[in-house]
């Protein structure tokens, strides 16, 4: 009944219940104080993000890696082996920062054994690829070949479960031996369908894969009821979905960097193929799992696309249009991406001035923010864009002079959220205060 | 006149380029002659670059034709010394603590397109080992790659290390480039300039050379 009232809602009434959930989530505040601060941090952020105009003060928001635990003197080795100690330095971080949003351990505290365990290849973690003072990083290979295309085309989850993660993790080798569950709708396909899953190798991935996902339950276990202590404690917690531009979906860890862009010359008829099969797919990742009470922004890391990776001739031709598409199709169930051009994007200002108006929030790195402003004003919320090198390295004062000079340029007229420029995993705490306080004292409206 | 084969290859056309390749060993033409064209159509696509007209995309696919025709050419050439007098030597990695490789890359590439010799150490490498291929290589350029904050700390020990070791004389220029590097790092690491792209690389190496 509920999901066929929601169905029938148009976009911007999806929109309206989405934030309207964000804006009261319907649990009880650890305070009055924290319940009438969550509510004035949430209406500060949905001002901006849907450019509504200007709020109280310019928001303040903190991208973090591994920063709330390497202030503390953890190492990211440290936070992805000690669930608990994590959450306590996430918790302790989020209260002495008191940004407008909730600094979130999901994009650093991974579960590292989890990856053990499986004997994940497409990456490396800290203390297993990487030293243990080193967040993860991708293994860029062609883990999948440029031959494969038509397997992924055809039927992404077969390939995806057959094939390619078969090959990226070695926890799931065994499941190579396993076929698409076609056979089950007859009941004579079924014996030698069945059969598969008593083979021994797939009967040891099954065993992997359940140590692997007890071990997600114990890291989730420390993890999911901190988020919900912090909103409780006024810090609203923006992400609860990820998704990718298909272009980057093939080119981070399908096809690699090298193998994408060499596809491009190569087989480019079939790479935009792929590009556009991939769209409802990444849409779906996102829709399949919300209920009308899932908050609004949907985390989009954008890698390849970055000026330098191509020209602006081939970002509009391999990456921008199926963006484009898996933008408006969160859009059109409510959501509002949140698009973090992560290297500079200059170049890609006119282009990505297509994204549907008041209804995507760009953070930007190194993209100049006056052009941007220039460029996006009206059409989206620009977030960032202070560097990651004056917050580990710089001084309050340069810190403070930089976060001025950018609100001066560019909040007036809202949809502005002043944040760091690319994920922090190492800063002066005294630094990421002062940009807090300086939105807090000289962003006032 | 420009050869087909430069043609091709600076143009991104790989078939054609390596079907110019068969086609000129199949006309008894000397191997050497066709590498040299190819080091041509490399200056093509690095002049392309700098322009601004060609990006990451052209770079990869340029070094994949090269390594296609290095790997046919290879066993058909009487000694592999190349005899090309060099601008310098560059000694080129991404330091410890960070597996990025591609910005490393396009620089090595365009600092061997403008007639640098590279001496790539690859990706998470220790301290000792740039200390190493500095004393070893005497290099005009240290050039040391990081996208993580990570790299900040190991760039600046790394320094250090070479310093310590007195390899930092007069005639060895330091720089460091990668997603962060601003000035703000460079004073933060010790180094002698930073570089945004490919570009201000080969630029600061031609200046540590004399070259303009």
């Amino acid at each position: 009944m509920a999901e066929q009232v929601w169905s029938q809602l148009s976009p911007e009434e999806k929109s309206e219940r989405r934030w309207a959930s964000f804006l009261e989530p319907g649990l009880e505040f650890a305070s009055p104080e924290a319940g009438s601060e969550y509510r004035a941090r949430a209406a500060r952020l949905k001002k901006a993000m849907l450019l509504e105009g200007e709020a109280d003060r310019v928001p303040v928001c903190a991208l973090a890696g591994y920063y709330p635990g390497t202030r503390k003197g953890l190492t990211p080795y440290q936070v992805t082996q000690d669930y608990a100690l994590a959450a306590e330095a996430w918790h302790e971080a989020n209260h002495y920062l008191q940004a407008d949003s909730m600094l979130a351990p999901v994009f650093a505290a991974i579960p590292g054994r989890a990856f053990e365990i499986l004997d994940v290849k497409i990456l490396s973690w800290p203390g297993h690829g990487v030293p243990k003072e080193s967040g993860f990083q991708y293994n860029e290979k062609e883990w999948m070949l440029a031959e494969e295309y038509d397997l992924l085309i055809d039927d992404p989850t077969d390939f995806l479960l057959h094939v390619y993660l078969p090959r990226v993790a070695g926890g799931m080798e065994g499941f190579s031996r396993l076929a698409s569950p076609l056979d089950m709708v007859e009941i004579v396909g079924g014996p030698p369908w069945m059969m598969r899953w008593a083979d021994p190798a797939v009967q040891a991935s099954i065993e992997k894969l359940t140590a692997a996902g007890r071990e997600c339950q114990a890291w989730g276990g420390a993890m999911y009821p901190l988020l919900g202590r912090l909103v409780a404690e006024g810090f609203p917690g923006p992400f609860q979905f990820m998704s990718l531009a298909p272009f980057d979906f093939i080119g981070d860890t399908l096809r690699g960097t090298r193998g994408v862009l060499m596809d491009m010359f190569r087989q480019p008829a079939v790479l935009l193929e792929a590009c556009d099969r991939i769209v409802p797919l990444v849409v779906k990742w996102v829709t399949r799992t919300a209920n009308p009470q899932s908050p609004p922004l949907v985390f989009m890391p954008l890698h390849k696309g970055a000026d330098g990776f191509m020209s602006v001739e081939q970002f509009q031709k391999f990456y921008w249009p199926s963006l484009l598409k898996v933008i408006n199709g969160l859009v059109a169930d409510g959501f509002v991406p949140y698009l973090f051009a992560e290297g500079a994007y200059g170049t890609r200002l006119e282009t990505i001035a297509e994204s549907p108006v008041g209804r995507a929030v760009w953070h930007f790195d190194h993209t100049d923010m006056q052009r941007a402003k220039e460029v996006l004003g009206g059409i989206s919320c620009i977030q960032g864009n202070v560097p990651l090198p004056l917050l580990q390295l710089g001084a309050v004062d340069e810190v403070k002079t930089y976060c001025r000079d950018l609100i001066d340029t560019v909040a007036p007229g809202g949809g502005f959220i002043l944040d760091v420029g690319a994920v922090v995993d190492e800063a002066k705490d005294e630094n990421m205060r002062a940009m807090v306080e300086v939105a807090k004292e000289y962003g006032a409206y | 006149m420009t050869h087909p084969l430069v043609q091709a290859m600076a143009d991104m056309k790989e078939e054609e380029a390596l079907k110019i390749v068969e086609e000129l060993l199949a006309q008894g033409e000397d191997p050497k002659k066709i590498l040299d064209l190819s080091s041509e159509a490399m200056q093509v696509v690095g002049e392309r670059y700098q322009e601004g007209t060609y990006f990451l995309p052209e770079l990869i696919m340029s070094g994949e034709m090269l390594r296609k025709t290095g790997e046919i050419l290879k066993p058909l050439l009487a000694s592999q010394t190349d005899e090309t007098k060099k601008l310098g030597t560059v000694v080129l990695g991404t330091v410890r603590g960070d597996i990025h490789d591609i910005g490393k890359d396009i620089v090595g590439f365009m600092l061997e397109v403008n007639g640098f010799e590279v001496i790539d150490l690859g990706i998470d490498q220790p301290e000792a080992a740039f200390v190493e291929a500095v004393k070893n290589k005497t290099p005009q350029v240290l050039a040391l790659s990081g996208f993580l904050s990570v790299a900040f700390d190991s760039m600046k020990s790394t320094i250090e290390e070479v310093e310590k070791a007195g390899l930092r004389t007069g005639e060895l220029k330091i720089i460091i480039g990668g997603g962060q590097m601003d000035d703000t790092v460079r004073k933060y690491t010790g180094a002698d300039a930073y570089g945004d792209d490919a570009m201000a690389a080969v630029a600061f190496a031609k200046e540590a050379v004399g070259v303009k």
